[in-house]
């Protein structure tokens, strides 16, 4: 068992690792219902890499009682586990699944699955490829045989049985290009399908023709091959299609849907969040979001507000402060006076924001649709010019329609169907084992374009998590006092020092939350507080909020105990990446939502000279769209909601796999694992993707050159077809997998971030 | 030529079979997990058969 995850690279990970886990309201509305009160729910778990981390995995999730079955995919890294709804009349808390997982020391993240795992589409094509496959080489069987000499009837025969195999397998797995062409055709366009399906059924057409008239060339094997390649690419082009992405309805979900409106002098009432109007009052409890933006009317508390900053850090507020809708209250409770109506509100301007963004990236256009876009009116006017010439020259138009026929066989874009998609397959498949997830083909040639990288600075270059920063000069006592203090309070400072509870809690009595201030618990020792230097000692608060540290001070009476120190870390890798990229000739900058100064701070440190801090959601966005307007390609590196506009409106993005569900929906890149060096990782691997990419373009072009004049000249025979498509896309699919064996600056350039399933690791079990 | 009308049948035949298992497999869902598989085959803590796919 010592070979898993938990030991070597997962102990690190456990460490360093962001255990933001997701919220079980997330989870909740994450998973499938399957009846009968069972609902499954997907989770990534990137660390799984052999049998006892499945053995494992699966032993913990069994072991719940609210489990029904738990099954880990060690393919695509999931789990996907089955769950009641209800056990023993008691509403389950999925979250204690997720934490089930984390206890064994693996990583596990929710991904919005939908529809990904019973892809209809993908598993008719591949059924289409089987058939065809199977047609293609009973068909071809036969034709070596007519080729290598046969007889007048065995060859009609054999003609006859090939046609009778040929005619379901065109219907079945040719309806995928008959029903695309027809639909471009309805709509007066024409497509990479229209050239395809004229030339599967023109050569069936002709070879049945020939195959009656006891002809000695029919063309069932290149018609059928040429469905089975071609039905290939398609269905690696289907892999590798934009998932639908539903960033915008999660990012709905946010916004509370009714809340507590104050009516006169005592009276309450729940009210949808539609019908709450500018003036009203509203009773916000600790926990609860704020559903339209207001200003604090009496009450404090400390507010989450990391869906405006991206920081973690809470703001404490208290009367007069005005408020975000979508922050959470973390501590107190508030009455807030509506200031704006809910469609008004910052959460529906975020909503607009990233509406407005995603519409822009649709206008990308992808290589392989450019591509068609010259090539199939040039193959049509070729063929047409092709039956003219021989017709009028030769005057024999049989002849001249069935050359015009071998034109559209050679020509079919088998090699330039494959180019694209081997290639992209091989490359995602490359970063998957290096932990970065591809949600889009697209992305990946957009990916390959960048020269500007921009990055959020909280969650995304530092951790995002306060870390105790002093932990070897503080003493047990105070820490093991304050970490049992710490536990009453959701405020992330608290919450890092809770993490430090060993051994049995001291009695601390009645513990009460001061929100905005701290937590004071009344002891037989004394009166223990926990919180901000102004609060525990009474003192001011120094110059510690300047430099964007962040401390909190425990006292006895007053007394000061001990001082905790906080700062938030540097991602792994994080410097190593921005060096890299800057020898890689991009330019970086960092927009953030903290303190212009601690950005500052971090930016030198980094050694990136663009950077601005203190900005909105839409600034960063549009932050993007001016770097944009200067001629640069972007890459956003963001993390948070407050980066999901930011992320839509770049010209592609990546995403942290602890960031918010927002951000992670809005990003074409996941990266899983904890170091940063993912980034350049894939914009080399993208680079080299699109460098293959164009040289199977030059290799399909090259084979049309060479075999076009050839068909021209009428010289074509169903053998030379056969062995000429054939030959291509071979070539194109060699070419495609050097990706992987020229993997030179891969893997160890990325270092830790490989998954731990080498061989030496499988030996040591 | 007359080996041939029993030849090709059988074939066919043949072939077809493969071609069925490949498409029953497909919808069984054993392509769902390729490397998990042959890791599983080395459990022993569990010997009853395991629960149903939750893959349709």
């Amino acid at each position: 068992m010592s070979c898993c995850a938990a030991g070597s690279e997962g102990a690190l990970d456990i460490e360093q690792a962001h255990h933001r886990l997701a919220s079980s309201e997330e989870l909740w509305l994450a998973s499938r219902d399957l009846g009968e009160g069972l609902r499954q729910t997907d989770l990534s778990v990137p660390a799984v890499h052999c049998g006892a981390c499945i053995t494992t995995i699966e032993g913990a999730l069994k072991a719940l009682p609210v489990v029904e079955r738990a099954r880990v995919n060690l393919s695509t890294k999931r789990v996907s586990i089955v769950w009641k709804e209800e056990v023993a009349g008691e509403r389950t808390d999925p979250a204690d699944l997720v934490s089930a997982i984390a206890a064994t020391g693996y990583e596990a993240h929710l991904f919005s699955t939908a529809g990904e795992p019973n892809d209809e589409l993908r598993n008719q094509l591949i059924r289409a490829v089987a058939v065809s496959g199977f047609a293609s080489v009973n068909i071809m069987l036969l034709s070596i045989s007519v080729w290598s000499g046969a007889e007048a009837a065995t060859r009609d025969l054999f003609h006859w049985i090939s046609a009778l195999i040929a005619a379901p397998a065109l219907i079945y797995a040719g309806r995928f290009f008959y029903q695309s062409a027809w639909h471009a055709l309805k709509h007066g366009r024409t497509n990479m399908d229209v050239p395809i399906a004229l030339a599967i059924t023109l050569s069936y057409a002709v070879s049945l023709w020939e195959t009656i008239h006891h002809g000695a060339h029919a063309w069932f094997d290149a018609t059928v091959s040429l469905l089975f390649f071609l039905l290939i690419g398609r269905t690696l082009d289907h892999l590798m299609r934009d998932r639908a992405r539903s960033a915008i309805t999660g990012l709905a979900r946010l916004s509370p849907r009714g809340a507590m409106v104050l009516t006169g002098e005592t009276g309450r009432e729940y009210r949808p969040v539609d019908e709450i109007r500018i003036g009203d009052r509203i009773a916000v409890a600790a926990g609860d979001r704020i559903p339209v933006d207001g200003t604090v009317r009496s009450g404090s508390s400390d507010l989450d507000v990391s869906i405006v900053n991206g920081e973690s850090a809470p703001r404490a507020v208290g009367p007069g402060d005005s408020l975000q809708a979508g922050t959470l209250s973390l501590t107190g409770s508030l009455v807030v006076e509506a200031s704006a109506m809910a469609r008004n509100s910052f959460l529906a301007e975020v909503i607009a924001l990233m509406e407005a963004a995603e519409g822009g990236r649709a206008r990308y256009r992808r290589i392989a649709d450019r591509a068609a876009q010259y090539y199939s009116p040039a193959v049509h006017l070729l063929a047409l010019l092709t039956f003219l010439g021989w017709g009028f020259y030769g005057g024999d138009w049989k002849h001249a329609l069935l050359v015009a026929i071998t034109v559209l066989i050679i020509t079919c874009p088998c090699a330039l169907g494959l180019a694209v998609p081997v290639v992209q397959v091989v490359a995602a498949g490359r970063l998957f084992r290096n932990g970065v997830m591809v949600k889009d083909g697209s992305a990946m040639e957009r990916l390959a374009e960048i020269d500007t990288v921009v990055f959020d600075k909280t969650g995304t270059l530092t951790v995002g998590r306060p870390r105790l920063v002093n932990r070897g000069e503080v003493d047990e006592r105070n820490l093991v006092t304050a970490a049992a203090l710490g536990a009453h309070s959701r405020h992330p400072l608290s919450a890092a020092l809770a993490r430090f509870a060993s051994g049995p809690a001291p009695a601390l009595g009645d513990v009460r939350e001061l929100p905005g201030a701290g937590l004071e618990a009344q002891t037989a020792e004394g009166v223990y507080r926990l919180g901000s230097r102004r609060f525990a000692c009474s003192a001011d608060d120094g110059d510690a909020a300047a430099e964007g540290k962040s401390e909190v001070v425990l006292s006895r009476d007053g007394c000061e105990l001990e001082t905790f120190r906080f700062e938030d870390m540097l991602r792994p890798g994080a410097a190593n990446a921005v060096s890299t990229l800057a020898a890689m000739g991009h330019r970086a900058a960092i927009l953030s939502g903290d303190r212009p100064a601690v950005v500052a701070v971090l930016a030198r440190r980094l050694g990136i000279a663009r950077w601005e801090g203190g900005l909105t959601p839409k600034e960063k966005a549009e932050s993007c769209g001016r770097m944009a307007g200067e001629g640069h390609r972007v890459l956003m590196v963001g993390d948070g909601i407050n980066d999901a506009p930011a992320l839509a409106a770049a010209h592609v993005s990546m995403a942290p796999a602890t960031a918010a569900d927002i951000g992670r929906q809005a990003a074409d890149f996941v990266f899983m694992h904890e170091s940063l060096r993912a980034v350049p990782f894939a914009i080399d691997t993208a680079r080299r993707a699109g460098r293959l990419i164009r040289e199977n373009f030059a290799l399909a072009i090259g084979y049309n050159v060479i075999a076009v004049p050839i068909a021209i000249a009428g010289h074509v025979t169903p053998l030379v077809a056969a062995i000429a498509m054939s030959t291509s896309s071979i070539v194109v699919v060699a070419n495609a997998l050097r990706l992987n064996w020229l993997s030179g600056a891969g893997p160890e350039q990325a270092g830790r971030d490989v998954a731990p399933g080498t061989s030496e690791v499988r030996l040591a079990s | 030529m007359n080996t041939l009308v029993f030849l090709i049948p059988i074939a066919l035949l043949l072939g077809g079979l493969g071609l069925a298992a490949f498409l029953w497999s497909l919808k069984s869902g054993q392509y769902e997990d390729l490397d998990g598989a042959a890791w599983r085959a080395l459990n022993d803590d569990d010997d009853r058969p395991g629960p149903q796919s939750l893959h349709r």
